[in-house]
């Protein structure tokens, strides 16, 4: 009996047409060697199988070649038309299954786990094996080009971050609050664009710019109705952190309630990327969020620093007692700076509806625990450190990916925020005696 | 519309597992939040701990069923170590950040491909039911009457989990009127204070983090006993859940905790029934009826924060009790 189950199966049968056809594929699939006669199942006659089925996008991709190895035996398939494969063992056991990723598409890769993974018939007599393709880049370019491409990429979600963080820190500084529903405030931006841009049918730029007033006007809204009738009556700092959770999952199922639980796309998003150097290549997109992200920071950090409004609030930040007692209308400042944090809110949520790509109803919740881990590496209640913290998470998240599988991407970002805590619990910019 | 079976669905609900588990997870957060003021957002990672601890144990290295409950427990207290020791010494709002990122991180990693042949990623594990059934002292056949009417099998987890919130709950009440509860309560108070009278405040935090956190694996076996587990559970929903539940039912009170969570469980299985019900017979236009499920999150929502702005002691709470809450 042979165990190598390497041979051409014979395929009397097939017309030429075809056999050209199959040669076509074989010429797209860019599989220069001579394998893609192979055969989709092999081993039928022992009791025991591996299966599969190899898709990408929901299409199923053929002559993908999978093999089998462990306990002296081993043999190799390649997929069928319609993507499936299946290879018999004798015996129950581990084996490692492996897809060949050079036999993959242009541009697809393995995209989860590793393309070659150990698995175990045990109890029944089948075990079906299947591989997350996505779209990527196969580990042939060197590391630094990895490196500078994670980079840019960092650097964008950073910048985005920092604009959800930047407002989220504000309204901590001015009213002590860690606001649980700022995430809401991202998705309501990325939802209203939505609104505007697909079911309205605006022009994209329209669109925006109209998404962002909206988030504004949702600030503006939320303070009038919500937060200065709550710091009217007095009410404890840690209750409006809590009225605060129940405004997340009021807000959180209301988006649920009416745009379902799908995924949606803005007009423009996921466009063809653009090489600019090496392998950073960016889509038009990305390089206007980014821009627009830089230019939004900086005219932030212009208000702050040299508005009377913006002096007023860092004033209130450092002590609001003082602040009210010179003369600063504290009321009328915060809710300024709650329409402010709402519409970097709202723009951060477009911005990222782009980079993640789309749009989805719990999308905030994702970004929020981000947000804090920014504001809390920067220093709770600093606006610049905020920003400081968001780049340097947004850079973190994704460079480790270099590293760590990026289904747990998140998890380097936040245990560095407990990290930062344990060693520098003021965060970046933050004094000392804050953390009381 | 049949009344009939959604009065006896909605009944159900009162000793239904899910109903203890909530309980007891409420219970231990008022250990954190109502006696001890620390502001915990993580109760999810801790149910998590339990019920994975349970699971694993059982399937990956072959462990009694009630090894497993021990390892859920001793997980707990070993997160609670870990989040603890950057926290505790800080401001109460850092104690509440850092413990919702810390059950985001736990929830990730049980999710993640990486640890695949133990946690089975998103699809969750199950089938670890044979040793705590074979425990069971009930003989086969069906009992109950009315809406409570179980196999032996469901009989034997409600039984076991209204026993081990008992258990908890009297352990509460010793504990809370005890020396070490009157320390704990005056920590929640003044911090200062206590700690200008010599007690080790840091200390007594931890102590109080690690018994609340086990409460809330036990909630998690429960969870995890008549089912399967699975890691989209584990979610900052969860933990904002045993919040409104705990707050409904009055912080700092021992049997706050358990009216929270039937409330909770009997209104949101009513609703569960009946507005899908309304909305397929067309009393509630503009509405499917998946949005009329949604509806009743919704209704939690704003349940929350009308509780948390008028009546933050909850149904049994004394506002005394509350005036930590600045």
């Amino acid at each position: 009996m042979s165990l190598t189950h390497s041979a051409h199966a014979p395929r009397h049968k097939r017309t030429l047409l075809l056999f050209l056809g199959f040669l076509f594929a074989a010429l797209v699939l860019q599989s220069v060697s001579a394998t893609s006669a192979r055969a989709d199942e092999v081993g039928t006659e022992y009791d025991f199988y591996f299966a599969g089925n190899v898709k990408y996008d929901s299409e199923p991709l053929e002559g993908v070649t999978i093999s089998v190895d462990g306990n002296g035996y081993e043999a190799e398939v390649d997929t069928a038309a319609d993507g499936k494969w299946k290879i018999g063992v004798p015996e129950k056991g581990t084996y490692t299954v492996t897809l060949d990723e050079e036999t993959l598409p242009k541009g697809v890769i393995v995209a989860e786990g590793s393309a070659s993974v150990e698995a175990e018939i045990k109890l029944t007599s089948s075990k079906i094996v299947n591989y997350f393709l996505g779209e990527g880049v196969r580990v042939t370019t060197s590391f630094w080009d990895q490196l500078a491409e994670r980079l840019v990429n960092g650097l964008n979600f950073g910048l985005l971050l920092a604009l959800a963080a930047v407002g989220a820190s504000l309204v901590f500084g001015t009213t002590g609050l860690s606001n649980f529903a700022h995430g809401e405030m991202v998705t309501f931006g990325a939802v209203m664009a939505y609104v505007f841009a697909n079911v309205l049918h605006w022009p994209l730029w329209g669109a925006l710019v109209a998404a962002v007033i909206m988030s504004a006007l949702f600030g503006f809204t939320l303070d009038t109705a919500l937060w200065r009738p709550l710091r009217r009556k007095g009410i404890g700092i840690v209750q409006v952190m809590i009225v605060s959770i129940g405004l997340s999952l009021l807000i959180r199922y209301i988006f649920l309630y009416f745009i379902g639980g799908g995924t949606y796309q803005l007009p423009g998003a996921g466009e063809a990327r653009i090489t600019l150097f090496g392998t950073v290549a960016l889509s038009v997109t990305d390089m206007v969020s980014m821009a627009v992200s830089v230019v939004v920071l900086l005219a932030v950090a212009w208000w702050l620093l040299r508005t009377r409004t913006g002096k007023a609030t860092r004033a209130i930040s450092d002590n609001p007692s003082l602040a009210a007692a010179s003369g600063i209308d504290v009321d009328r400042v915060i809710r300024i700076v709650w329409i402010l944090a709402a519409a970097l809110a709202g723009l951060a949520g477009i911005l990222w509806a782009y980079f993640r790509p789309g749009i989805k109803w719990d999308m905030g919740t994702q970004i929020l625990l981000l947000v804090f881990g920014a504001i809390v590496l920067g220093g709770l209640g600093t606006a610049f450190g905020a920003l400081i913290g968001a780049i340097i998470v947004g850079l973190l998240v994704e460079v480790s990916t270099l590293w760590i599988p990026s289904d747990i991407k998140y998890v380097g970002a936040l245990v560095v925020l407990i990290a930062v805590l344990l060693v520098k619990p003021q965060g970046l910019l933050g004094r000392k005696e804050r953390i009381g | 519309m049949d009344w009939g079976s959604i009065l006896s669905n909605t009944a159900s609900w009162l000793i239904s597992p899910e109903t203890i588990a909530y309980a007891l997870a409420a219970l231990g957060l008022a250990v954190h939040f109502g006696y001890g003021g620390l502001l915990n957002f993580g109760m999810a990672a801790f149910m998590a701990l339990g019920a994975y601890g349970y699971a694993i144990s059982i399937l990956t290295f072959g462990l009694p069923w009630w090894a497993g409950i021990i390892v859920g427990c001793l997980a707990s207290v070993v997160f609670a170590l870990i989040l603890g020791i950057p926290t505790l010494r800080l401001r109460a709002d850092y104690l509440a950040i850092t413990t919702i990122a810390a059950a985001e991180i736990v929830r990730l990693l049980f999710t993640t491909q990486v640890f695949d042949s133990v946690t089975n990623s998103a699809d969750g594990l199950g089938n670890y039911h044979a040793g705590f059934r074979a425990a069971n002292p009930f003989p086969e056949g069906t009992y109950g009457f009315g809406p409570w009417t179980y196999n032996e099998n469901g009989w034997w987890v409600r039984i076991f989990g209204i026993c081990l919130l008992a258990v908890a709950a009297l352990l509460v009440w010793l504990l809370m009127r005890s020396p070490w509860g009157r320390v704990l309560k005056g920590i929640r108070e003044d911090e200062d204070a206590v700690r200008a009278l010599g007690k080790n405040v840091f200390a007594y935090k931890m102590q109080a983090l690690m018994v609340g956190g086990v409460f809330g694996a036990l909630g998690g076996v429960v969870f995890a006993l008549p089912s399967a587990v699975v890691p989209s559970v584990y979610v900052t929903s969860l933990t904002f859940f045993i919040w409104t539940i705990l707050l409904l039912g009055g912080a700092a009170t021992v049997f706050g905790p358990l009216l929270g969570a039937v409330i909770f469980w009997v209104i949101m299985g009513f609703l569960s029934n009946v507005l899908p019900a309304l909305a397929s017979s067309g009393f509630l236009p503009f509405m499917s009826t998946t949005q009329a499920a949604t509806l009743r999150y919704i209704l939690v929502g704003l349940a929350l924060m009308l509780i948390v702005i008028f009546r933050p002691q909850g149904i049994l709470g004394n506002k005394k009790e509350l005036t930590f809450v600045k």
